[in-house]
């Protein structure tokens, strides 16, 4: 980028960076509390460690995130004030990342989508101009990268496997397919930090994830669903019945027993 | 033991004696390794106004070892006189294995981990030097491990991952 466009780049006002942060911050988090609840419950040993090594890798990454989006709304909130102290409507996180795990297809199908594009966003963050998101962007892309292999290895297995984990990840897909319009259209905010230099352009996230999920459909031998309208708008914190649900259970000791520490 | 504060000596003098002090910090969960042999500790540094920082990096995001780590190094100097040393936490560049010392490999894989390279194919068992190996799975009993199985001598092994 030359000097001249750097100069006439627009700022993001802090708040506009706060709710950006907080979408991504919000999906992991979400994401990893999802993970953590099949804790002693994976199919196999080797499955509840990788689920487990994933909600953590996804929790340390909202950690990082809530913290930089606490710093930036400068009220003194800090990453467990933004974790345990929120409700529903103020959460930013993608309606995908609240849904349910269902069986094992279920919870891969939904890890699987997510997964491609936490890492085609996160492979783009690491050229933001926010530094600091950068910086969480270039480790949160490693772990990112040993999801994707884990989920898309486990599609492949599954969609290609026997004619019962056939129906289910196909049924599966089928099912969560509408909350991937979410992560694909922009809405204002996507396309104002685009221009700022902040986020990535819009198109470039759809088109990679496409690529990414098309290549990882072929090879585990499912359909690709037809397009389907999508009505909820986690990023604006309109979200599925299930997120509440959700937050009961993570909420729950911090605001039962307010400041107590370990 | 809490040693004389070496307040007075030169800051280069006291960046070693930092280092040395940072030595004797094990992983709370490998206690072979130190802090330093695994790259946690990615510099000491002083200022203009000579005060020595600690620039330490997590492993992973989430590694839940790292809150005990950090204490563990707030300890060590503490006891060793360096109270007035501050600690700061640095994401750039991300940790990778290539920041793990050589000395730190070899006392891994003499602990019995063995230690992923980015060249393919030189994984062997730390036990029976066999290359006839398979990963069971990428994901282990820590967030940088990744467990494999010799099939050599039949025996796991974890790993720790090339990241």
């Amino acid at each position: 980028m030359s000097a001249a466009s750097e100069s006439v780049r627009p700022e993001p006002s802090a708040e506009e960076r706060f709710e950006y942060v907080l979408r991504l911050a919000d999906t992991s988090l979400v994401a990893g509390q999802r993970l953590a609840e099949l804790l002693g419950h994976g199919p196999t040993l080797e499955e509840d460690l990788a689920l487990g090594n994933m909600s953590l890798d996804l929790i340390g990454q909202a950690r990082l995130l809530l913290a930089l989006a606490g710093r930036i709304e400068g009220h003194g909130r800090d990453e467990d004030a933004l974790a345990f102290l929120r409700d529903a409507p103020d959460f930013r996180n993608v309606a995908l990342a609240e849904q349910p795990n269902g069986d094992f297809g279920e919870t891969l199908v939904r890890q699987c989508l997510l997964d491609a594009w936490q890492l085609e966003s996160y492979e783009c963050l690491t050229g933001s101009s926010d530094r600091e998101l950068a910086d969480i962007a270039h480790k949160a892309v490693k772990e990112c990268r040993y999801h994707w292999r884990f989920s898309s290895g486990w599609l492949a297995r599954l969609g290609d496997g026997t004619e019962e984990s056939h129906a289910r990840v196909s049924a599966a897909l089928e099912s969560l397919w509408r909350f991937t319009d979410e992560l694909l259209t922009p809405d204002a905010l996507d396309a104002r930090m685009a221009v700022c230099g902040i986020g990535p352009a819009p198109a470039l996230i759809r088109e990679r994830w496409e690529t990414r999920m098309a290549a990882a459909l072929a090879q585990a031998k499912l359909e690709r669903p037809a397009h389907q309208h999508y009505p909820w708008h986690g990023k604006r914190g309109v979200h599925t019945e299930h997120l509440g649900h959700l937050l009961a259970e993570m909420q729950f000791v911090p605001r039962a027993y307010p400041g107590a520490t370990w | 033991m809490v040693n004389d504060p070496p307040q007075d000596a030169a800051p280069a003098i006291r960046v070693r004696q930092v280092w040395q002090t940072l030595e004797s910090v094990m992983d709370p969960e490998i206690p072979v390794v130190s802090v330093v042999d695994l790259g946690i500790v990615r510099q000491v540094r002083a200022g203009q106004d000579g005060q020595l920082r600690v620039g330490i990096t997590p492993t992973y995001s989430g590694c839940p070892a790292t809150e005990v780590i950090t204490q563990m190094i707030r300890t060590a100097l503490d006891q060793s006189g360096f109270a007035d040393v501050t600690l700061e936490t640095l994401l750039w560049p991300p940790w990778s294995s290539e920041w793990l010392s050589e000395a730190g490999r070899r006392k891994l894989e003499a602990y019995g981990i063995a230690v992923e390279r980015s060249e393919p194919g030189t994984l062997a068992c730390p036990r029976c030097a066999s290359r006839r190996i398979e990963r069971v799975s990428e994901f282990g009993s820590t967030p940088c491990k990744a467990h494999y199985r010799c099939l050599e001598c039949l025996e796991p092994f974890d790993t720790f991952k090339c990241l």
